[in-house]
């Protein structure tokens, strides 16, 4: 039973996601692409629940879809002129068949490493008290990493005050 | 039963799905949205790895923080561009921002 809710979980976790992607990049209106993206985060944060990355699950909400979601809604309504015609076409010209089909074949040859590959899997369990865990990895043999991190959203902040807002030029 | 191969399976379709967005979107915004989609699958990808190769140390999803806050970044960053651009060009659109200075 168990086993059983599992895996309906997984598919339908993973249904959401997929065809919330095909959403947007398929739908022509940017607002509807930002939303069905902010969906796609809901699903892949369910499939980190599943993948027992509780604290990344919750991590995943809050930035993603706290963040990064509301942004791209925002830049949408700043970015477009009307609201009657779509604002996210595709490129006309674009070869699209051609794309599509290279996607694909990204897929189907994906497919075939992995199910060719002869995983070496671990029978330990998972980390139980995950936020704990990280954090001593993030201060001890990660940390220098994690202050790169902070040099670079620092640097983010402040650049994308300055590209947005504009700065006094003498 | 569930395995690394279906999480890996999902992480690729949402991957190419991106790809697929990426070449083909007209706007710079749809574009962005686009790159945040592969970046998730990346995430899928170390998450699964981390848990069923090493579940016992968590290498993978400190991985996946470092990748969540350069996402961050580039969000940040390339969305204030298009304020810029929009501002200055009054376009969002790829094609017709293709030249260094005006």
């Amino acid at each position: 039973m168990n086993e059983w809710a599992y895996t309906a979980a997984f598919f339908i976790f993973a249904a959401v996601t997929v065809a919330s992607a095909v959403g947007v990049v398929t739908k022509n209106d940017l607002v509807h692409s930002s939303l069905l993206l902010a969906l796609c985060f809901v699903g892949v944060s369910g499939l980190y629940v599943l993948l027992q990355a509780d604290f990344l699950a919750a991590v995943q909400l809050l930035v993603y879809n706290g963040a990064i979601a509301i942004v791209f809604v925002l830049g949408t309504m700043l970015t477009r002129r009307s609201i009657r015609h779509g604002t996210n076409h595709s490129e006309a010209d674009a070869p699209s068949r051609l794309i599509g089909l290279i996607s694909g074949l990204f897929v189907a040859v994906t497919l075939g490493v992995i199910a060719t590959t002869p995983w070496n899997y671990s029978s330990a369990g998972a980390v139980q008290d995950t936020p704990a865990v990280l954090g001593r990895l993030i201060l001890t043999d990660y940390m220098i990493a994690m202050e790169v991190a902070a040099v670079l959203l620092l640097a983010a902040m402040i650049g994308a005050i300055v590209l947005a807002k504009g700065v006094d030029e003498e | 039963m569930i395995g690394l191969a279906h999480f890996l399976t999902v992480a690729a379709m949402v991957f190419a799905i991106g790809l697929y967005g990426l070449l083909t979107k007209r706007t710079v915004v749809g574009i962005l949205m686009s790159i945040e989609l592969m970046l998730n699958a990346v995430n899928i990808n170390l998450i699964a790895f981390s848990r069923f190769i090493t579940p016992d140390v968590l290498t993978g999803q400190v991985f996946v923080i470092f990748t969540i806050a350069v996402a961050a970044a580039e969000v940040a960053i390339g969305l204030a561009m298009v304020f810029r651009v929009y501002r200055d060009r009054n376009t969002v659109h790829a094609a017709r921002l293709n030249e260094m200075r005006w």
